[in-house]
């Protein structure tokens, strides 16, 4: 054994503007990193390694191929194995100092609150416009700090809401900068259009040092600020954030609205497809023949075997669209019911009269009940 | 009287640019209409005006040589 002094945040110590009173704070410090994907396992790693003694983990999903790419603390055993508990087994053996806790679930707003009641800050590495703003507004109702980063193609967003920098009492968050969800034709995520993979880990670890920041009361949080970074110019640009009036309107302002609110429902007012329920779905694939088509890219998990489908990517349907029969009453399905939403309004604005549906809740809701 | 416009994230698909200048524009209410009629796909996309850095949620007036910056929302994680 070690008879020398713990000496495994030395480095970290010796910066006068951290020093053991700093690192005590670290210590003490409890955070929640809500998904533990792109921007969760560098944040977390970075957490960890520094001492931060409590961590806390929510996902819900496994690992797939397509994660590997850039949710770096996960390899090929991890395949199909759950997020959280995986990535809460990798920070063990990086540090047994401290605490980790594992949330195998998905954040809604029925268990938002109490979870991040036990918590100091939050950091949001999530991937859907729903979970971004539940997470928003959890935070605003339990004044939690929460460190928001989000990232597209070359291009990453990272900044700090719902904190002030003493300079002002001033608090903004993410509904002052963007009060209305976007609509279908803006919600593309990373699954259409990619992502370079240091993106993420540029971003998650900007938030992890954002996170040690606010522990340590040092330097300047982005405090009612964003910083928008994109790798190909190598520009930073920052965007000063001022609390927006119009934001109040359709906001819960207190635990019992947000537990009324219907985040899935504010993010896809916008979205004009019909739906098909997953039992309305299982009736009538059993009862005549229906076309059905999986718009997850290739290798998406879960796998499906349980009927037959047409598998064509989002990022390839519009291409493919002329050659498809519309004969039939055709569902859509992806992960969790975004994509297919806006497959069906494709092939709504091509086959104005066709009869297509998109899956409720995604291959995912349906995995569920079968 | 010029002004600098830049783009952001998916706007860039839509403007074909993402650094340009634009000339007799005296607010952002005329900025977001001619923007509009020249990218028309913009109707449909949501996103953040900045002047100057700082994110404007009214009609806001736009000066000789200000910045513009157009910034959409991101999901990706």
């Amino acid at each position: 054994m070690n008879s020398k002094p713990n000496n495994r945040y030395q480095r970290q110590i010796q910066l006068k503007e951290i020093g053991q009173e700093g690192q005590d704070k670290i210590t003490q410090a409890k955070v929640l990193i809500i998904g533990a994907g792109g921007l969760g396992c560098p944040a977390l790693q970075y957490l960890a390694a520094a001492g931060v003694g409590t961590i806390g983990i929510v996902d819900f999903d496994v690992v797939e191929l397509s994660n590997l790419q850039r949710q770096i603390l996960y390899n090929l055993d991890d395949i199909g194995k759950p997020k959280a508990t995986t990535a809460a087994g990798k920070i063990k053996a990086l540090n047994l100092e401290i605490q980790i806790e594992t949330y195998n679930l998905q954040i809604t707003n029925k268990n938002a609150l109490e979870i991040l009641e036990n918590y100091d800050l939050i950091i949001d590495g999530t991937d859907n416009f729903a979970t971004r703003y539940l997470i928003n507004d959890a935070c605003v109702i339990l004044d939690k700090p929460l460190i928001y980063g989000a990232v597209l193609r070359f291009e990453g967003q990272i900044g700090v809401f719902n904190y002030s920098n003493f300079e002002t009492n001033i608090k903004t968050n993410y509904r002052d900068l963007f009060p209305k969800p976007p609509n279908l034709d803006s919600a593309i995520s990373c699954n259409d259009v990619g992502v370079l993979g240091v993106i993420p880990g540029i971003i998650g670890t900007m938030q992890a040092t954002e996170a040690l920041k606010i522990i340590c009361g040092i330097g300047k949080p982005l405090a009612n600020k964003i910083v928008s970074y994109n790798v190909l110019e190598n520009s930073f640009y920052d965007f000063e954030i001022a609390a927006n009036e119009n934001s109040n309107s359709d906001f819960p302002k207190n635990k019992a609205e947000f537990l009324a609110f219907n985040y899935e429902w504010f993010c896809n007012a916008n979205l004009d497809v019909e739906t098909i329920s997953i039992e309305e779905f299982d009736t009538i694939r059993k009862q005549e023949t229906i076309t059905i088509i999986d718009v997850r890219e290739i290798g998406e998990l879960p796998v499906v075997d349980e009927f037959a489908f047409l598998h064509i990517p989002l990022s390839e349907l519009e291409k493919t669209l002329s050659t498809l029969s519309t004969e039939n009453i055709i569902v859509v399905y992806c992960k969790s019911g975004q994509r297919s939403a806006k497959a069906v309004q494709l092939l709504k604005e091509k086959f104005p009269n066709s009869q297509s549906f998109s899956l409720k809740g995604g291959i995912e809701a349906w995995k569920n009940i079968n | 009287m010029e002004i600098n416009l830049l783009a952001f994230g998916q706007i860039v698909e839509i403007t074909g640019k993402s650094a340009w200048k634009m000339a007799g524009i005296k607010d952002t209410n005329a900025l977001i209409q001619d923007l509009e009629k020249q990218f028309p796909h913009l109707v449909k996309t949501n996103y953040s005006i900045a002047v100057n850095k700082k994110v404007i949620q009214e009609n806001t007036a736009i000066n000789e040589n200000d910045t513009i910056a157009l910034l959409p929302p991101f999901s990706g994680g």
